[in-house]
């Protein structure tokens, strides 16, 4: 049973990851957006190099959680409009299979923007190399990984309502806050150094935050999809 | 009795004069805080406002899996009303703290963990009310509404657990064992007065919104929308 969860939703998201690459002009398309938002923080708060500096992870994530709205929303849109929603409902696959295999693959998209929009923040703001780079793509694993898992619950409850592009933003970012502070302290530990080591808890709060929202929305998923 | 009165009425009444006369002891009675002076006694609203708001929210999470459960419109309006009379009560627990957290801390707001995840809290329920509001298809708000409420309840047990997980300016847990004997008679009123006030207004508001939905649910369908004409230059 569990093999076949595994197996159904490494095809789903094989799925998504496909017809995202067919498309791949739309995150193309991601990164430029998220290339237009560095300089608007930067207009907001002045050039004042230090500020910058400081707040650099800051921007990535709040960069990010934007671009998520649009890439989780898009990931139930391409479904919706061509019917595929329902025809992939009707496929003999428990519905936590297509949770599993659209979070993820949203996850992934959304930790490739990440890894693009990185270099290009922390040039923006002087934040300098990152150290261990192992240890920030761990952050930004765990943190998309937070966001992509409410926002693709979320993002299938509103696929059919005309007013998805105000209720996705609305349900999701209350929701993300813990994740979100968490990744930009994380993150800003990793560019500045950490001499009390508190890395590892913001990783765990990350890790523990992912855990309730996978497995939660894991098993709500198959109550929102149904009707 | 008169035969519009049910039984939340009185519970009402009950609720009211018990939080009347709490207040009388907290704010007369009871001695002065020992830090604080008179801005201490509103602890006799505060601690029982967020007492019951928490509470609350509790319930829209049990309303919320039982109408998950059996999609029932009784559920449903149950979840709907607590809803609103927890976001009632968490907005004016907010208010009180900022009222309280002025002289005190000197200013009106500060991010402090105990503070933020109240504030996402109620945000979270606000949403679920909102939900309720742009949703038209009946079965289609009872799920959403129910998924939103047993997502933003996560957060209950965070705000309560903050002031022991990180380290906060705002003040521990307030129980007997924390506050001074004196003051945990009065205290006690307010909040039994609170819960009686909260339990009646839930029953009131769930009335309201089952009369609602079961009035919804007897309309009659509309008819589906017309096509849109399009005029021939303008189909692309």
């Amino acid at each position: 049973m569990s093999q076949g969860l595994l197996r159904a939703s490494l095809a789903i998201l094989v799925k998504d990851l496909r017809i995202e690459w067919r498309a791949r002009a739309r995150l193309m398309g991601l990164s430029c957006f998220a290339a237009t938002m560095l300089p608007l923080f930067a207009f907001a708060v002045g050039p004042d190099i230090k500020t910058l500096r400081a707040h650099a992870g800051g921007y990535l994530w709040l960069t990010l959680l934007l671009a998520s709205t649009l890439q989780l929303s898009r990931s139930f849109q391409v479904e919706v409009e061509s019917g595929a929603l329902d025809n992939l409902l009707l496929l003999p696959v428990a519905p936590p299979a297509i949770f599993y295999g659209k979070a993820l693959a949203s996850a992934l998209q959304l930790s490739v923007l990440a890894i693009i929009t990185a270099p290009i923040t922390f040039a923006l703001c002087d934040a300098g190399l990152v150290e261990s780079p192992l240890l920030f793509i761990g952050v930004v694993l765990l943190g998309t990984a937070g966001l992509a898992a409410p926002g693709t619950l979320y993002a299938a409850l509103t696929a059919r309502l005309p007013s998805r592009q105000l209720l996705l933003p609305l349900l999701l970012f209350p929701l993300v806050v813990p994740c979100l502070l968490a990744a930009v302290k994380a993150t800003s530990l990793v560019l500045e150094g950490d001499p009390m080591e508190q890395t590892t808890s913001w990783l765990g709060l990350l890790a523990a935050f992912d855990a309730v929202y996978w497995g939660l929305c894991g098993l709500l998923f198959g109550k929102v999809v149904d009707r | 009795m008169r035969p519009g009165l049910r039984w939340e009425h009185g519970v009402l009444a009950l609720g009211l004069g018990l939080l009347a006369f709490g207040h009388y002891q907290g704010l007369f009675v009871a001695p002065r805080e020992a830090m604080m002076g008179d801005v201490g006694r509103i602890l006799y609203v505060h601690v029982p406002t967020a007492w019951v708001g928490l509470l609350t929210f509790s319930w829209v999470f049990v309303a919320a899996i039982g109408s998950l459960w059996s999609g029932s419109m009784k559920w449903d309006a149950a979840v709907e009303a607590t809803a609103e009379v927890g976001v009632v009560l968490c907005s004016l627990l907010l208010v009180q703290g900022s009222i309280w957290a002025r002289p005190t801390w000197n200013v009106w707001w500060t991010w402090d963990p105990r503070l933020t995840t109240t504030a996402v809290m109620a945000i979270s329920f606000v949403v679920v009310l909102i939900l309720r509001r742009v949703i038209d298809a009946p079965a289609r708000r009872l799920t959403v509404s129910a998924v939103a409420s047993i997502v933003a309840f996560v957060n209950v047990p965070i705000v309560y657990m903050s002031v022991k997980w990180w380290r906060t300016l705002h003040q521990p847990f307030s129980s007997p064992e924390t506050v001074d004997s004196p003051m945990v008679t009065p205290l006690r009123i307010a909040a039994f007065g609170m819960l009686f006030l909260s339990i009646a207004l839930c029953t009131l508001r769930w009335r309201i919104a089952h009369k609602r939905l079961a009035a919804e649910a007897e309309a009659p369908e509309l008819p589906p929308e017309q096509p849109q004409l399009t005029l021939p230059d303008e189909v692309s």
